[in-house]
């Protein structure tokens, strides 16, 4: 038994099975990824306060480039397997994988940056005026909270106010935990902890460490998907576009360490094979250059 | 003629069987779309007994609120303990089998038989293939299916039970429970959906690909017309229900607040989370998958039913051509009529009226498809077999359902039935008696292909008259009760609200009398119902060794190419190359020695 159009393509379709089937399954996935983006415009405009500028441009533009740059080396692979250079097509395949790798590192870097920096909630706005006082100085110290605030949901575009009682302090806690909770903190018997908070805005100078009692403190959050709702939407899609990342790169590589026998049996449809895995690898491209303005520069 | 009547499977085997697949391989990991198909077929009857058996326990606990079930309450008690202390089934362990009981019959069930089961089997052999296009990817559509069975079936015995918060899973109240049930289900449906995407790009694929040479797209039976149109719909309205499964699971697990507006109460006291989420936007992307479920739920029994009729009616489909358009047109449509399921969550009257005007719209091509088999009857030559029968009951039973789905369409009159019993008997009447009768029939008239053996027709019969009685009494009453206002939700079958009750006297609104005892007839029915499944069970088993055998390959005298294979078709199933030359329902031609032609057999006129 023998499957027709597995490797030529059907002559009324033009296409051979598999490329039909991963065009489908792109459709698919466009239908997946635009539910989490509907569910982006949803939450955003329906939030009353939405942050901007808490990932780092410069390295998600970095980034974008390395996919970038992936999605032209495996056009290149799959082109030289047409042309009949097999050594051409490892070097380039070759490349596409060390781009996915890398964009992979950054990313759990930015990830790793996120879980270990924490955001305070106090437990009234006298108490929290207390703490800005210590962190920025005693007469500009309120000022500089409320400034930090204001940057960050950008008040000054929007009709909300600025609230004592809302206002957080951004920074780290000493030794650097992962993912820390209130509760996890008072469950290890902790009172206070020290606290270096963000530097004041539009500079890079860091305050010196605060201590905060945590009997002060309502919530205590690092940068994870409980933080918000921000938070939670950026993670759930970039980690889901990481797997695919992630997913898409041990395929290719499969198709490397392959290459060599496919290429001796049907170099044809190890081609093709390479072009649905490209196809694939390009959605995952597309997937982020529509992230990384949605996320990292609205 | 000679060719397609006589068996010959002896041909078809000599050069396939040069390696002999073990048991694991042939029955258990097997690629072929025909073993896959049956094992979705059986996994899928099997859902459907306990999904329906699960409803059995929740009718006892309607009809007789807080007493102990007899048999199986003692069972149910030493299998799940406290929740059913006593043989009572506690309120918690009701909305579990509630929620578990929709879940399954939706996506367990149903959905599996007729477009996995009867798809797999039967569309590769309507367009003349050896296999769908990715016979390893269709196994791996199985595989995670029968993954998300399990751990859906496992949920059950974890502690704290099953999810309970219904099968559409509203958040917050899916996210809230405190028990694991709710994590089990999202994880399950992640495999269900990744199943069925398997499922869809590959049907999709082979129907594009694999069709036989001259079978053009407007000579496809009405079948595989409406399983390319469910592919579709499974491709492109499940993605938005996984992204909001993985959104729940990450508001369950990990704390977000996807779902969970701000300032949400408690038991009394504030939800600790961030908030800022919307309850809305669950209900909007589990609806964008809901409603085209629906159609994903109706389109292939209605393809059953008109290959079916034509073949029993001895003469074409009436409007052909009609029906593949307007199977396309409510493809198309099902995919903007979702927030008719919403109208009382204050979405806003312009959204309504906007839903309310493409649910009317896809009434239309509804109405089309069910005329047109309606019009098929007119004049064949009716053989009254049980395939036949459950197709004729599914015509009006369909209807009824769809008909009394307009007042839930307009937003007007919902605003009084919505949540009720009425909509529990609407959706029934279009899944119960209508696609499971047409599953049925599916069944009945497929069964001597795969097997060589006919299903008995007593117990066919028996099975179609207890079942079409049983049916009626279980859903019929439902739509008084649901015009009385009685919710659909309620453990003890509104017995709170029910006038017996000391504390409601003079309440204008109480349920009377009447109301009340139509709990204990619905489940008098539903016993009926059940014990009308036990010679269709018998039948299936029985009937594998000792069915009468068939006495061709084509035991209906039908015209498409499933029944021009050997029985039960080889791998790889054809004989010879099958070369297409007429359209799909070529029954009673005048002039024609035989009152079928199939669709492969050559112009008589060519052969001379």
């Amino acid at each position: 038994m023998e499957i027709p159009y597995t490797v030529k393509p059907r002559p009324d379709t033009g296409l051979y099975n598999a490329k039909l089937g991963i065009w489908l399954f792109l459709a698919s996935e466009v239908m997946l990824f635009g539910g989490l983006f509907s569910s982006y415009i949803l939450l955003r405009v329906g939030a009353d306060l939405w942050p901007h500028g808490m990932l780092n441009i410069p390295i998600g533009t970095f980034n974008t480039f390395v996919l970038i740059a992936s999605s032209v080396t495996v056009v290149m692979s799959w082109a030289s397997l047409k042309l009949g250079k097999l050594d051409a097509f490892k070097k380039y395949m070759a490349l596409t994988i060390l781009c996915a790798l890398g964009f992979l590192s950054v990313k759990s870097f930015e990830y790793h940056a996120k879980f270990t920096h924490y955001d305070v909630w106090f437990k009234d706005a006298a108490t929290a005026e207390k703490y800005f006082k210590a962190a920025y100085g005693e007469e500009k110290g309120v000022e500089a909270a409320r400034k930090l605030f204001v940057e960050r949901f950008h008040l000054h575009n929007t009709k909300a106010t600025y609230d004592a009682n809302q206002v957080q302090i951004g920074g780290h806690i000493e030794g650097d935990p992962l993912c820390a909770t209130l509760k996890k903190l008072l469950a290890a018997k902790k009172e206070t902890i020290q606290f270096t908070p963000d530097a004041p805005f539009g500079t890079h100078d860091h305050p010196k460490p605060i201590e905060v009692k945590l009997s002060d403190v309502i919530r205590l959050s690092s940068y994870v998907p409980s933080h918000s709702t921000y938070f939670a939407i950026y993670f759930t899609i970039t980690a889901l576009h990481g797997l695919h990342v992630l997913g898409g790169a041990i395929v290719l590589t499969y198709f490397l360490l392959t290459a060599d026998k496919w290429w001796k049996k049907n170099p044809e449809q190890l081609a093709n094979r390479v072009e649905v895995g490209g196809l694939f690898w390009h959605f995952v491209d597309l997937v982020w250059i529509f992230l990384f303005p949605v996320l990292y520069l609205l | 003629m000679q060719a397609t009547t006589s068996t010959h499977t002896e041909a078809a085997h000599s050069h396939e069987h040069h390696h002999d697949p073990g048991f694991l391989r042939a029955y258990v990991f097997s690629t072929d779309h025909k073993v896959i198909g049956i094992q979705y077929g059986f996994t899928a009857l099997a859902f459907l007994l306990f999904g329906f058996l699960l409803m059995m326990c929740m009718r006892w606990q309607i009809a007789k609120p807080g007493e102990a079930m007899p048999v199986v309450g003692k069972l149910l008690e030493s299998l799940l303990g406290d929740v059913a202390k006593g043989g009572v089934i506690s309120p918690d362990l009701y909305n579990a089998f509630g929620a578990m009981h929709g879940t399954i019959m939706v996506f367990l069930a149903v959905v599996p038989l007729a477009f996995a089961a009867f798809g797999n089997y039967v569309v590769p052999l309507q367009i003349g293939a050896v296999d769908m296009a990715f016979p390893r990817v269709n196994m791996a559509s199985y595989q995670c299916f029968a993954v998300g069975g399990v751990i859906m079936f496992v949920s059950f015995f974890i502690p704290g039970g099953a999810a309970q918060g219904g099968w559409t899973s509203y958040s917050p109240l899916a996210t809230i429970i405190p028990t694991n049930g709710q994590t089990f289900w999202l994880i399950g449906m992640v495999f269900l959906i990744t199943s069925s995407l398997l499922g869809a790009v590959n049907f999709i694929a082979t129907v594009i690909q694999l069709r036989a040479p001259g079978m053009t797209w407007l000579r496809m039976p009405f079948f595989v017309w409406t399983q390319f149109v469910t592919a579709f719909i499974l491709l492109l309205a499940f993605p938005p229900l996984e992204a909001a499964g993985i959104l729940q699971l990450i508001d369950k697990v990990l704390g977000s607040s996807f779902f969970i507006p701000t300032g949400l109460v408690v038991s009394g006291k504030p939800y600790d989370v961030s908030g800022g989420g919307s309850p809305l936007l669950w209900q909007h992307l589990f609806w964008f998958l809901g409603h085209p479920e629906v159609y994903v739920l109706i389109l292939p029994a209605m393809g059953v039913v008109g290959e079916i009729v034509a073949c029993n009616t001895r003469k074409p489909l009436w409007g052909y051509k009609s029906l593949v358009y307007s199977v396309l047109a409510v493809g198309f449509i099902s995919f903007i009529v979702w927030a008719h399921h919403m109208y009382l969550t204050g979405m806003g009257t312009k959204i309504s009226t906007f839903f309310q005007t493409t649910t009317m719209i896809i009434s239309i091509p509804s109405v089309i498809i069910l005329t047109c088999l309606f019009m098929s009857l007119w004049g064949g030559s009716i053989r009254f077999n049980t395939p036949m029968l459950f197709a004729l009951a599914f015509l009006p039973m369909f209807g009824i359902g769809g008909l009394t789905g307009l007042p839930l369409g307009f937003n007007f009159s919902d605003l009084h039935l919505h949540d009720s019993y009425y909509v529990i008997a609407h959706f029934h009447y279009v899944v119960a008696p209508g696609t499971i009768f047409a599953l049925f029939a599916g069944v009945y008239f497929w069964y001597p292909k795969m097997t060589g053996r006919y299903m008995s027709e007593t117990l066919g019969k028996i099975h179609f008259w207890g079942s079409l009685i049983g049916m009626n009494l279980v859903f019929m009453p439902m739509f008084f009760q649901g015009l009385y206002g009685m919710s659909r939700r309620m453990s003890d079958g509104g017995a709170t609200y029910a006038l017996t009750n000391t504390a409601n006297e003079g309440v204008v609104t109480a349920f009377t009398g009447t109301v009340m005892k139509l709990n204990v007839f619905v489940t008098h029915a539903a016993v009926l119902l059940l014990i009308a499944q036990v010679p269709f069970i018998i039948n299936v088993f029985m009937s594998m060794f000792n069915g009468r055998k068939v006495e061709s390959d084509n035991p209906w005298d039908a015209t498409t190419l499933d029944w021009q294979t050997p029985t039960p078709p080889p791998h790889g199933n054809f004989a010879k190359e099958i070369i297409v030359h007429r359209g799909p329902y070529e029954y009673s031609v005048p002039g024609h020695p035989t009152d079928f032609t199939p669709q492969n057999a050559p112009d008589p006129k060519a052969a001379k």
